[in-house]
């Protein structure tokens, strides 16, 4: 069936059209750059000062850098997609989870990986236990994510600080800094694998459960996913659940880069950040259908902008105006207003190739 | 122009990427009538309208407005409307928490200035003279919703409309609302406004309509008028062939099992919205709850799956005590359940075909078991190709496909879960004859196999056809049942009325 | 009868004659809670420990930033009647009519680490830092090294803010003037992990560089982070000097370790000098030193790698 195989091409399409922002957004960006300094994307190994050779270049501290974005935005996506609004708490709750990290670290006298283990899964635990928390807030009680959210979003670092009780408490052991920089041996950075590991953890999850189909199911129409004998409640939850597993890690990569905690700026304003991603990778923010490969992609447009901006030397106090500009532009593409007009202008572009084979017939 | 037309649409073509919509359509209005403009799903009917209020362009023809000289162009809905032709919706456009008079007049007024007093006395003027009953400072979501779409219809009638589209004004009304909007329409023809009715009920075209137009697979079939056409005859030419057996359906398996073993019983059950009853439905049998909107037919369903919150009642499925407060329950006890309101209840809009098809049956499967993409495929092929669902391919949103093809995927979903006892709450709502019988005949086949349905209809006609069994509620009690010979129009019609089965007999 | 009068008298005077005896110098602390920051920390700790009962005061405290709390702690402490009113302020503005009510009631104020808007006449002294002077320490330490050559990288707090502006403003003369190379200055706002990105940007564009001054110590260890993944030395020994503030003493530690060179304070320690003041005046003394508006500008350590022992940690480091 031809025509049929014609038509499944233009879903195909259609299904990926949504990532065309993103993929616009970094392909220009990976050509400003080319132009400016041909040599902005180079890749060369050195020797760090622990003696081991290591990755050095601009992409490597661009996917380096955009680890907890990314892994945060991952977590905001299925939020985003389930209960239609965004945690803005995310910053605050990954300084909570890193502080209590550090609080564990800080209990012993030397830090054996076992610790470091135990740290990590109470971190997790903690951070499962505020998700629950907003992820109550707003299934149970159906109050607008934002403002559910806010809560934590003003307390939570004042929780991380109650923590640790210090302004920047620092622990010192190579199996932190392994965590936040480099394993001996490994030449890529150690957050980078590990937003590779919550990658495969989030595939394995969509291909054993039906959470893809459910999160998108509710966030599109809770009334009907009711009626077919989804627990709407649950399935938000979940969602919260899984964003504060997402903190977590954010937290654990963002504590252990320097080996230090500070409650008050680890993360600061990445909420905004990761909500941009979501937004960038054509993801609606009313709900519903979603894509994590787009917020991925839009976490690290987001940090190549960041990382492009520092190298052209762009003054610090010029430096917001500039991501500004860059995100009006990206957000005005995505809106279905200018989609609408580019479908437009391709429906003319192939009604004209369609009257002129036929013409030519 | 000729003297009297309001609207003529030559040669109409408009292509979709696949699709040919329309194919050389002419259409015309005259001064003074209600023209119904007919047609099966995707028979064109939309795509006609939105040409011409300006939501699509047109690939070819031409159309001509009386007043303009030569071809209009339209170029979008605001333009139509500027040109004098205004659509009224089978949703409601309008803002509920506004008053009437503040909708009459929302986006319409010059300058900043907003002069209330002025507003509300036209507005009060022209409710008047329309006959509407509202208020110019009521909340229009105070109104009854045949009263908010009058309403819509007097704004698109102030705003000096020679043309006024009605897509599917009535199917959301019940009988009384119903006559109301006709004696508007007919208010609005003596005066000359051309109307072009969009609707899928056939009596209603034949008590307003003066001249028929029927579109095909977006072709024109032809222009009649309505006293030359006998309904049977419309219905052929909507399908495209002979009528066959509209009315003989065979329903005598159903009839005899409604005696037998009893697949599902509720004594006393009660729900959030429903007072406590009792009901019983048997193997291979076709009941169904009649009265008019509100009586509680839809309601005491929703307690039986447990859609709304279940609060008592005593439940027996297939000889065992279930305890049903979930619908997941109510699932797992083999029930499925086709809601009333397709939008708001049944599709999940951006998912596509084969998501929808395959959801009921996935969480029944549960959370840890999700069917692999090769047997979803394959379901949703199947299904699709039982049911002739008319889509592009299973991953087209279910959102763009018709009301009756979005009304099949639903019906396919749960025929899926292969549930011992289906509930289906007005499956024939608002999507065309053609399809109306193909689900007619699938319940009576279902049942046929052994399959127990209860079936909801606003057309007592169409329950009449296919159930063996009648309950009749009203004022949200069960008042009486009907069978075999009791099953006539006029039996329904005194129950509901409150004479009572006895008088009936 | 008389003797019960006699008894109640000689047991009043008893009482009074302990209270005296027990009673140091009042003393009422108005200050910001010590979870503000790392400094306020270590400011509220300093205070606690100098006018404690040890040292002979009778010290009633307040903390909370919220400005009209303070106000009326500080009116509570002028009712109860103490000798002396130690503040510092959340906001500049609000503060005359209390400070005349202590004034008139002869209760002597000090204000430290803040400033208030008033005429300077109604406090008797004002122990205050010049971030201004902070930064110019650490730029003529800097300049004292005389390197051959000066390409800075220089990381910011968050731009506007009181030790951003004084940081900033020193090493600014020195780009201006031509003495120093300006290799990047920008604003990490506080954030460890933003340096660290700011100087592997500057290392992935091969830009050479030899010093990194960092407007807090967390930054001076993200910008140290940078350098050790690239595999760049730094420190005493090394190819970049290292320049940090706050003096943390986790910091201090790393320049004990010849890891960075130099480490500002913005000093907290108040408590001393103002000690001092409060004795002078109780010995009929007379507060002398102040400048014009009645300030003391209290003198900005900054450590040097080189210089620096164990006892320096721990008198002046922050936090533990």
């Amino acid at each position: 069936m031809p025509a049929n195989k014609k038509k499944s091409s233009s879903g195909f399409m259609q299904k990926n059209s949504q990532l065309l922002i993103p993929l616009v957004a970094i392909l220009i960006l990976i050509i400003f750059n080319l132009i400016r300094d041909p040599s902005f994307f180079s890749i060369g190994m050195v020797t760090n000062n622990d003696g081991y050779p290591v990755l050095q270049g601009n992409l490597i501290s661009i996917f380096n850098g955009a680890s907890e974005l990314v892994i945060l935005a991952m977590g905001m996506t299925l939020v985003t997609a389930a209960s239609g609004g965004q945690d803005i708490s995310v910053g605050a709750l990954a300084a909570i989870a890193g502080s209590a990290l550090v609080k564990v670290l800080k209990s012993t006298e030397v830090i054996t990986p076992w610790t470091v283990a135990l740290g990590i899964l109470a971190c997790c635990a903690v951070a499962m236990l505020f998700g629950a928390f907003n992820g109550t807030i707003v299934s149970v009680f159906r109050i607008q994510p934002m403002i559910a959210t806010l809560i934590l979003f003003t307390c939570g670092r004042s929780i991380a600080y109650w923590i640790n009780g210090g302004a920047t408490p620092t622990v010192s052991s190579p199996i932190i800094t392994a965590i936040g920089s480099f394993i001996p041996g490994c030449p890529v950075p150690t957050p980078i694998l590990i937003v590779i590991f919550m990658g495969i953890v989030l595939g394995v999850l969509f291909k054993t459960t039906t959470l893809g189909l459910y999160v998108q199911t509710v966030g599109i129409n809770q009334g009907a996913a009711k009626l077919n004998g989804i627990n709407p409640v649950a399935v938000k939850l979940l969602t919260f659940v899984i964003l504060g597993v997402c903190c977590a890690m954010a937290g654990t990569i963002g504590m252990s880069r320097l080996s230090l905690i500070n409650h008050e700026t680890l993360l600061l304003n990445v909420e905004m950040d990761a909500i941009l991603a979501v937004a960038i990778g054509g993801n609606n923010l009313g709900g519903g259908k979603f894509n994590l490969v787009g917020s991925i992609m839009g976490a690290y447009a987001i940090q190549a902008l960041t990382i492009t901006l520092y190298a052209m030397k762009v003054p610090s106090t010029d430096v917001k105006a500039y991501k500004a500009i860059v995100i009006i532009l990206l957000v005005v593409l995505g809106s279905p207003v200018v989609k609408e007009a580019f479908r437009k202008l391709k429906n003319q572009i192939s009604a004209g190739r369609f009257l002129k084979e036929k013409g030519a017939a | 122009m000729e003297d009297g037309i309001v609207l003529t649409m030559r040669g109409i073509c408009k292509n979709f990427p696949g699709v040919r919509a329309l194919q050389n359509v002419d259409f015309t209005l005259r001064k003074g009538e209600i023209h119904a403009l007919m047609g099966e799903n995707g028979a064109g009917k939309s795509t006609l309208i939105k040409v011409l209020t300006g939501v699509y362009d047109k690939d070819a023809g031409e159309i001509h407005v009386d007043g303009i000289d030569g071809a209009v162009t339209i170029r979008s809905p605001q333009d139509a409307q500027d040109k004098g032709i205004s659509t009224v919706y089978q949703e409601i456009t309008l803002c509920p928490n506004l008053s009437v008079a503040e909708n009459m007049y929302i986006g319409r007024q010059k300058g900043m200035r907003v002069q209330w007093k002025e507003m509300e006395k036209k507005t009060g003027k022209l409710l008047e003279s329309l006959s509407i009953p509202a208020r110019p400072k009521q909340q229009l979501g105070s109104c009854s919703l045949a009263v908010q779409q009058m309403v819509a219809i007097a704004r698109a009638v102030d705003a000096e409309c020679k043309v006024l589209i009605l897509d599917e004004p009535t199917s959301s009304l019940d009988d009384k609302e119903v006559e109301m909007l006709f004696s508007l329409m007919r208010d609005l023809r003596s005066r000359g406004v051309g109307i072009i009715f969009v609707t899928h009920f056939l009596e209603q075209v034949y008590a307003v309509s003066d001249r028929i137009t029927v579109l095909r697979n977006g072709e024109l079939v032809g222009e009649y008028e309505v006293q030359n056409l006998p309904q049977v005859e419309l219905v052929s030419k909507m399908m495209g062939k002979e009528l066959e057996g509209l009315s003989d359906l065979d329903k005598a398996a159903s009839a005899n099992a409604s005696s037998g073993e009893a697949y599902y019983e509720a004594e006393g059950l009660s729900s959030s919205e429903a007072k406590p009853f009792d009901f019983r439905i048997a193997k291979g049998e076709v009941n169904g709850f009649t009265g008019l909107l509100g009586s509680g037919r839809s309601e005491s369903v929703r307690a039986i799956f447990a859609a709304d919150r279940v609060t008592g009642g005593k439940v027996t499925v297939d000889g065992k005590v279930k305890n049903i407060t979930k619908p997941i329950q109510a699932m797992k006890a083999g029930i499925g359940y086709l809601p009333e309101d397709r939008k708001r209840d049944g599709i999940i809009a951006d998912l596509s075909v084969r998501e929808n098809i395959i959801l009921a049956l996935q969480v029944m499967k549960g959370f840890f078991h999700p069917l692999n993409r090769k047997e979803t495929e394959e379901f949703a092929d199947e299904y699709i190709k039982a049911l002739e669902i008319k889509t592009a391919n299973q991953d087209t949103p279910i959102k763009s496909l018709s009301g009756g093809n979005q009304q099949k995927v639903i019906l396919a979903r749960w025929l899926l879960t292969h549930p011992n006892y289906l509930i289906l709450d007005e499956p024939t709502r608002g999507i065309d004859v053609g399809t109306k019988t193909e689900i007619q005949r699938l319940v009576l086949k279902l049942a046929e196999e052994g399959m127990s349905v209860t079936f909801i209809s606003s057309e007592i006609e169409e329950m009449l056809r296919t159930c063996s069994r009648l309950i009749v509620m009203r004022d949200r009690k069960i008042v009486g049942e009907l069978k075999g010979k009791e099953l006539t129009q006029s039996n329904v019609m005194y129950t509901i009325a409150g004479g009572g089965k006895e008088n009936a007999c | 009868m008389k003797k019960l009068l006699a008894l109640v008298l000689a047991l009043a005077m008893m009482l009074a004659a302990s209270a005296a005896l027990a009673d140091g110098i009042k003393v009422g602390i108005v200050n910001n809670p010590p979870s503000e920051s790392g400094y306020r920390e270590a400011n509220v700790k300093n205070f606690e420990e100098v006018f404690s009962a040890e040292n002979g005061y009778e010290t009633k405290t307040a903390y909370t930033l919220k400005n009209d709390e303070q106000l009326n702690a500080a009116r509570q402490f002028i009712t109860d009647g103490v000798d002396y009113l130690l503040i510092s302020a959340a906001e500049t503005t609000g503060w005359e009519a209390v400070l005349k009510d202590a004034q008139e009631q002869g209760i002597g104020v000090f204000l430290f680490d803040r400033m208030i808007d008033c005429d300077p006449s109604l406090y008797l002294a004002a122990v205050v830092s010049d971030m201004a002077q902070e930064g110019e320490t650490a730029v003529n330490w800097l300049l004292s090294l005389e390197l051959p050559e000066y390409n800075v990288i220089h990381i910011q707090g968050a731009m506007g803010s009181d030790a951003q502006l004084g940081r900033t403003g020193a090493l600014d003369a020195q780009f201006e003037s031509g003495k120093m190379n300006k290799v990047i200055q920008q604003t990490a706002t506080w954030d460890e992990a933003e340096a660290k990105k700011i100087v592997e940007s500057v290392i992935n564009a091969k830009t050479p560089f030899n010093v990194i001054y960092a407007e807090n110590d967390g930054m001076a260890k993200g910008a140290v982070a940078a350098l050790d993944d690239a595999g760049i030395t730094h420190g005493v020994n090394g190819d970049v000097v290292v320049m940090g503030f706050d003096c943390n003493k986790w910091a201090l530690r790393e320049l004990l370790a010849g890891n960075w060179n130099y480490d500002g304070q913005c000093s907290p320690f108040q408590a001393d000098v103002i000690d001092q003041m409060i004795k002078t005046l109780q010995a009929g003394g007379q507060i002398e030193g102040l400048n014009e508006k009645n300030q003391i500008i209290s003198v900005e350590k900054g450590f040097d790698a080189r210089e620096l022992t164990e006892d320096d940690i721990a008198k002046y480091g922050l936090g533990e």
